[in-house]
């Protein structure tokens, strides 16, 4: 393990962690402006030009608000929540191929922070642990609303990860593979993955969306019934941490979603531009290609929940048991089957 | 390293095993579990057995211990409702842990330290061997265990179907 090793991965980590953060940031004010858009009107505009300082402004404001620990809460645990929240979204990027290997001089610099060869396992670990900040979270606040509210997350979670697994193992079908990198190697081009499961990213999509609490699915902080969710006693930076979980939770599936089925760093006539640009800037561009993508995917989650209202609870839990999960078994038999006549007969 | 991150990792197992049996609130009880199980995924991970970690990660942590903690959170155990304990049930509880340390005692006694065990292929644990193994030489215990699986949930299924009748 060389010093040089240690610095590169030092440093991926670190601009992670920074896009991560960024990108949750200026998700909060793309959200307002992406409602505004729908809705016909502006949004916000006054803080610095065409509003864009809104989210430094708002982290201020997050920041500066009294900080308020209820007198029955469980202390311990109710800091442990949203701390736990953002711990399970942060890690998820740490499996994710950002680009193909780049040569800077005669090295060559994955632009991954590690290739577990279970790494897409380890994703759904990671979106599987990320109930527990909202559980715990509710709970310790000693509310009623509150722990209705993380019991939901909770039985919504799990219904809709089988249906997500089931979903996934016909992706692996088709890849034969578990190791992230190696799945986004094989969609080099256009040879995407979403040609061949198009069901299959269609019920995953409808399960990340559950995953992250992320309209139409957003029941555990349904404020119509439950006063605002698990989240209704914190304040301050505590209640920032949940929102900005969600948002980088929903950057981080949208990466999946991206890398799985749409190519990832994949595009049409990349082979033109990697002999044009030679191998320190062409991965370069590929990365940019993957973020344009997964940008189309976080526009995405905001319209459909400014465009569907929220599903009632047995209407959700119909869906994920009765729909989504019979859909994904007849996926994974229909896949089994043509990969067995394809390459048999 | 290895040896000295396994005494590390199996003090906190241990650490937290026992925090399960004496914390005093059921919820806590069940946090530290999931630490315990978290441990343990070190201990997959330490033995290159990385399909069985993550799946016990995903399976154990992310969803077992979740129903877990939702049916303790249901329960809603406090102090103000727990049965009380006489000093009957405390006599009976020290005679029967104590009869089950002095069985084990007998049982560590006529254990013998085994020579280290070497595997014959050390990825064994990856993926790829695992699935080979299992769905070859070990095909008829794998699918009986998985019709074992199958028929608990039927069953199950089946309870909350009778009770609906009953109800209507």
């Amino acid at each position: 393990m060389d010093i040089n090793f240690v610095i590169e991965k030092f440093v991926l980590i670190t601009i992670l962690f920074a896009i991560s953060l960024l990108i949750a940031m200026y998700s909060t004010y793309a959200e307002r402006k992406v409602a505004a858009f729908l809705q016909d009107r502006l949004g916000p505009d006054r803080a610095g030009p065409f509003g864009i300082l809104q989210p430094l402004a708002d982290g201020v404001k997050m920041f500066m608000k009294e900080e308020i620990i209820p007198a029955n809460a469980n202390k311990w645990l109710f800091m442990v929540g949203p701390g736990l929240a953002m711990l399970c979204a942060c890690i998820g990027t740490a499996v994710i191929p950002w680009g193909q290997d780049m040569v800077i001089g005669d090295r060559v610099i994955p632009l991954q922070v590690t290739d577990i060869n279970v790494g897409l396992l380890y994703i759904f670990g990671v979106i599987s642990l990320g109930v527990y900040g909202v559980m715990i979270g509710g709970w310790a606040s000693n509310n009623k609303y509150s722990l209705l509210s993380a019991i939901r997350a909770a039985s919504q979670n799990i219904s809709y990860e089988i249906a997500m697994g089931l979903s996934i193992i016909a992706l692996l079908l088709v890849s034969n593979s578990l190791s992230l990198k190696e799945i986004v190697e094989q969609q080099h081009g256009f040879n995407w993955n979403f040609w061949y499961q198009p069901l299959g990213f269609l019920i995953f999509m409808v399960c990340a969306f559950a995953e992250t609490n992320r309209a139409p699915f957003d029941l555990p902080e349904c404020e119509a019934e439950l006063n605002g969710g698990y989240h209704m006693e914190y304040s301050s930076m505590k209640l920032g941490f949940y929102l900005f979980a969600e948002y980088i939770n929903m950057f981080v599936s949208s990466t999946v979603m991206a890398a799985l089925y749409f190519g990832g760093y994949n595009y049409p006539g990349m082979d033109y531009i990697a002999a044009q640009w030679g191998p320190t800037w062409a991965p370069l561009f590929g990365t940019f290609i993957f973020f344009m993508k997964i940008f189309a995917f976080i526009f995405f989650f905001m319209w459909v929940r400014w465009t569907i209202p929220r599903f009632r609870y047995d209407q959700l839990m119909n869906l994920g048991w009765k729909t989504l999960i019979p859909l994904a078994i007849a996926n994974i038999i229909v896949t089994g089957i043509v990969i067995a006549l394809t390459n048999n007969f | 390293m290895g040896t000295s991150v396994f005494y590390f990792v199996a003090t906190l197992s241990i650490f937290f095993a026992l925090m399960v049996v004496f914390a005093k609130n059921p919820i806590h009880s069940v946090l530290y579990l999931i630490l315990t199980f978290f441990t343990f995924t070190v201990h997959y991970v330490l033995l290159n057995a990385q399909f069985l970690a993550v799946v016990n990660f995903i399976v154990y942590m992310g969803a077992i211990m979740v129903l877990f903690l939702f049916v303790l959170m249901l329960l809603n155990l406090n102090k103000e409702n727990e049965p009380n304990k006489t000093a009957l049930l405390k006599v009976v509880g020290i005679i029967a842990g104590g009869c089950l340390v002095v069985t084990l005692i007998g049982s560590l006694k006529s254990v013998s330290i085994s020579s280290p065990l070497l595997l014959k292929n050390p990825s064994l644990g990856l993926v790829e061997n695992l699935g080979k193994e299992l769905f070859g030489p070990f095909m008829l215990p794998f699918e009986l265990s998985s019709l074992l699986l199958l028929s608990a949930m039927v069953g199950a299924v089946l309870l909350t179907k009778k009770e609906e009748k009953n109800n209507g």
